[in-house]
């Protein structure tokens, strides 16, 4: 490996994706699949900086609101959380059962 | 300033992030996931500094890191997970996901291996300094509606933060 191109960065990324991914659609803790949420936005940041390096700076400034939308993102899922801890004790998966037929 | 190691530092920080993300998904604890997380986001913030995005990489230090996992770790004290620590943590379509995430996987394996020559060959070498001069003066020139719907956004999700976590409305 001579020379790190930008191919390296997106394989990375691709990768953080995917192990995000599996985050959200596996594990039974809610605030585990949040975080893995938080996984999949920064691959897309890391994705988005990386061909900023070969264009102009407009996907540095696009991650910079991606950072601000997870922030908002982030604060409500986790109050949404809250409020669900405190109607059912507990943060499992399963437990969100109420709208199922 | 001319680059040095970069293969080296470039392996070194790919190597925390996919362990350190590998370990968030897997862990039993919830706190250990966000250790790791926060380790995560760390090796990302090196990976800006290489890539010439000095910015970005103060913004994810002390927004994404300082921030948002500080806020994680209050809510992972404030929810009493002892209960959810005992019990199963992956649910029970496991192995359907995994497969589905490993086809992504795939197709994306496919798309850099078509789209090689795409890239140039010889990254340039961006001159120094001037950077988040530079993302200011778009922030404040041509971004400037997406900068106040931004601070819209998270105004609103202030509120709803608050009236979400509140007990009586």
């Amino acid at each position: 490996m001579a020379e790190i191109s930008t191919l390296h960065y997106l394989v990375v990324a691709a990768a953080l994706f995917a192990i995000g991914t599996i985050g959200v659609l596996t594990r039974r803790n809610l605030v585990i699949v949040l975080m893995s949420i938080e996984l999949i936005l920064n691959a897309v940041t890391l994705n988005l900086v990386a061909f900023s390096r070969i264009h102009n700076l407009q996907g540095q400034v696009f991650s910079i609101f991606i950072i601000a939308a997870a922030a908002a993102e982030a604060a409500v899922g986790l109050g949404i959380l809250i409020a669900f801890f405190r109607n059912k004790e507990t943060v499992h998966a399963d437990e969100a059962d109420l709208l199922k037929w | 300033m001319t680059p040095v190691a970069t293969p080296f530092f470039f392996y070194f920080f790919a190597t925390i992030a996919i362990v350190s993300a590998v370990l968030v998904i897997t862990m039993r604890n919830a706190v250990h996931s966000a250790i790791a997380l926060i380790f995560t986001l760390l090796s990302l913030a090196g990976f800006y500094l290489m890539l010439y995005a000095p910015f970005v990489a103060g913004v994810q230090i002390i927004l994404y890191v300082g921030g948002i996992m500080v806020l994680f770790l209050f809510v992972i004290m404030l929810v009493n997970l002892e209960q959810a620590q005992q019990e199963e943590q992956f649910n029970q379509q496991w192995l359907v996901g995994l497969l589905a995430t490993l086809v992504l996987g795939a197709l994306l394996g496919y798309v850099f291996v078509k789209g090689k020559g795409v890239f140039p060959e010889r990254l340039a070498q961006l001159p120094e300094a001037e950077n988040t001069q530079q993302i200011g003066a778009m922030l404040y020139g041509q971004y400037l509606l997406p900068f106040e719907i931004a601070s819209v956004l998270l105004l609103v999700a202030m509120v709803g933060a608050v009236v979400m976590a509140k007990r009586k409305i």
